[in-house]
């Protein structure tokens, strides 16, 4: 993890937003007046979290992976998860995305129960791994989602070109994932999400295993995409210097129990490159989501 | 993807052949020495090494013959008579190959049918498991004649009696692969079906039938060679009139040791030759994405 520049002693630059409240339950993002460019759409909640908690059942004692979560996600909004590992981020993901169920609260997805919202196929989500089936050529991965739907097969064909192209892989259609770098593939995977053509994009550490280089370039691949489509990025991380760098809005979350220690308003130019990282503002902001890490004891073990 | 080298894979396999051929050789020479020496003496001129040598590799009824004789026993057969002739082994290795293949796909569906079963409901596993593993503790050269009777009881004879043994001994590895296959789709993999909303039925299609077809292979290239063993047994108790099982029962009948060498032969190239054609078709089926 790049260390940024050492914070000056007499206090934040000017552009710092003041502290938020946390858990914040506000739905608008404060990033609007900071960027000019921001989502037409204004800000309408698209992921809404209200008291949501998820306890597992174990043979010794029940665990609280989630403890009354509450969190808006507005539209256009790129949100980051961090914290340690065990802190429930990557649970609270697969909460939005009806991959768990949780034991308590109340989630809405569009408006909809997130099972339904699954049901209409309204996310697309990227896993850790880039989960290629080994046996479908690169393209025909991209298309299985497509076949699911049941799209006449031209249209899974161009849309899967397009996505190809998009991230980049042109050309690599008919290779198999075994013939692709580790980068290669997790692109191939964000294609594939992004060919359902879905609002809401949720990636869990998508560049998590790869070497820091590939994952530089990447993260200036995603927010390049993600200026482009206007989409709404959900994105699990414990990098700081990818969650500032990404995102308009960083959620802090902290272990035993996973709760929401902080939401911290990213309020860069939405045009980035990854020089930003050299600036006061990304120190400042990456300080501030080092300071709410350490409040929820993260760097106590 | 392995890279093929034929250039250094020729010598070992050449060497091991040798090596087996001197090894048959010798045991050929220790085995026919006590006929041989009998032989020369009834024949009642003076003899020496090279004679009883001689002697030993050019027996009628050898205990063990040669590979010479064996490879001369099956040359002959194979161009002295036409392939529809009773008299030529290629006649006999199809109407095996025939029982084989048939019992091959019984025993593929029948051993898909039980995984999918068993993957699918905990109750079948729990049911069904300890029967399938049970029924291949029974010898097959016990059950073999009994289901040559029952069946030819009903009225059925010919190949399906022969098949049914077949698929007796075929359906096993199958179902035990399939049930690991069916069982191989990671985690991550059925998640991403769920993003889709996939149900069940496309579940298997898509992911969980392909992601078990390296084990179903690896399962495939085990039975088709038991196959041909179910088959050999299944015409043992016939009486036999055709196959390489008739072959081997009538070489037995007469002392003929060639013959019966030459059937083994025979039935073993012909396995080498269906093993063979299952990777071919697995290769075609399974291609690039299938190496690794």
């Amino acid at each position: 993890m790049p260390t940024p520049p050492p914070l000056p002693s007499d206090g934040a630059p000017a552009p710092m937003p003041a502290p938020q409240p946390a858990p914040a339950l506000s739905a608008a993002p404060s990033a609007a007046p900071a960027a000019p460019a921001a989502p037409a759409a204004g800000g309408r909640p698209i992921v809404e979290l209200r008291g949501v908690s998820l306890v597992y059942p174990t043979a010794d004692r029940p665990v609280t992976a989630l403890s009354d979560v509450a969190l808006t996600i507005a539209k256009g909004d790129f949100v980051s998860l961090i914290g340690p590992s065990g802190c429930g981020k990557t649970t609270l993901l697969r909460v939005i995305a009806d991959l768990e169920r949780p034991t308590a609260g109340h989630i809405a997805v569009e408006g909809m129960t997130p099972e339904q919202a699954r049901l209409k196929r309204l996310y697309g989500y990227v896993f850790q791994a880039p989960a290629l089936y080994p046996w479908r050529t690169v393209e025909r991965n991209v298309m299985l989602p497509l076949e699911i739907m049941g799209l006449p097969a031209a249209e899974r064909r161009t849309r899967a070109r397009e996505q190809l192209e998009r991230v980049g892989l042109s050309g690599f259609e008919r290779k198999f994932p075994w013939q692709l770098s580790g980068g290669m593939q997790q692109r191939v995977s964000i294609a594939r999400a992004l060919a359902l053509q879905p609002d809401l994009l949720l990636m869990d550490e998508p560049f998590g295993a790869l070497d820091e280089i590939t994952r530089d370039h990447l993260n200036l691949h995603l927010t390049q995409l993600w200026r482009a489509t206007g989409k709404t990025c959900v994105f699990v991380t414990h990098s700081i210097a990818e969650a500032v760098f990404l995102s308009t809005r960083i959620v802090v979350m902290s272990p035993r129990p996973g709760r929401i220690l902080d939401v911290i308003d990213c309020d860069l130019p939405r045009e980035r490159t990854l020089d930003i990282r050299e600036t006061p503002a990304f120190a400042a902001i990456a300080h501030r989501v080092r300071q709410g890490l350490k409040e929820g004891h993260s760097y106590d073990d | 993807m392995t890279i093929e080298r034929p250039a250094i894979r020729v010598p070992p396999v050449a060497a091991m052949t040798l090596l087996l051929v001197a090894v048959w050789y010798a045991g050929a020479f220790w085995l026919n020495t006590p006929q041989a020496e009998e032989a020369l003496v009834r024949a009642g001129k003076p003899w020496g090494w090279s004679e009883l040598l001689a002697q030993a590799y050019a027996m009628k009824r050898p205990i063990l013959p040669t590979p010479d004789q064996v490879a001369m026993e099956l040359w002959s057969s194979l161009t002295a008579y036409a392939p529809t002739s009773p008299r030529n082994l290629l006649f006999h290795a199809w109407v095996t190959a025939e029982a084989a293949l048939a019992g091959l796909a019984m025993g593929l569906a029948l051993g898909t049918l039980l995984a999918v079963g068993i993957v699918h409901t905990r109750t079948l596993e729990f049911s069904l498991l300890p029967w399938v593993i049970a029924s291949q503790t029974i010898p097959i050269l016990a059950i073999a004649p009994m289901i040559v009777v029952i069946l030819g009881n009903l009225g059925l004879t010919g190949l399906l009696p022969k098949a049914v043994i077949c698929m007796y001994l075929c359906f096993f590895p199958i179902t035990v692969g399939m049930v690991k296959g069916l069982r191989a789709a990671d985690p991550l993999w059925l998640d991403l079906m769920r993003t889709y909303s996939a149900g069940g039925p496309r579940t298997f299609w898509s992911l969980r039938l392909p992601a078990s077809l390296p084990f179903l292979f690896a399962s495939l290239k085990v039975s088709v060679a038991v196959s041909v063993v179910g088959a050999i047994v299944g015409e043992l108790p016939t009486g036999g009139q055709a196959g390489l099982g008739a072959r081997l029962l009538a070489g037995s009948y007469y002392g003929q040791t060639t013959q019966i060498w030459s059937a083994l032969v025979m039935a073993s190239l012909l396995s080498v030759l269906l093993i063979g054609v299952v990777r071919a078709v697995e290769r075609a089926l399974l291609g690039r994405g299938g190496a690794r």
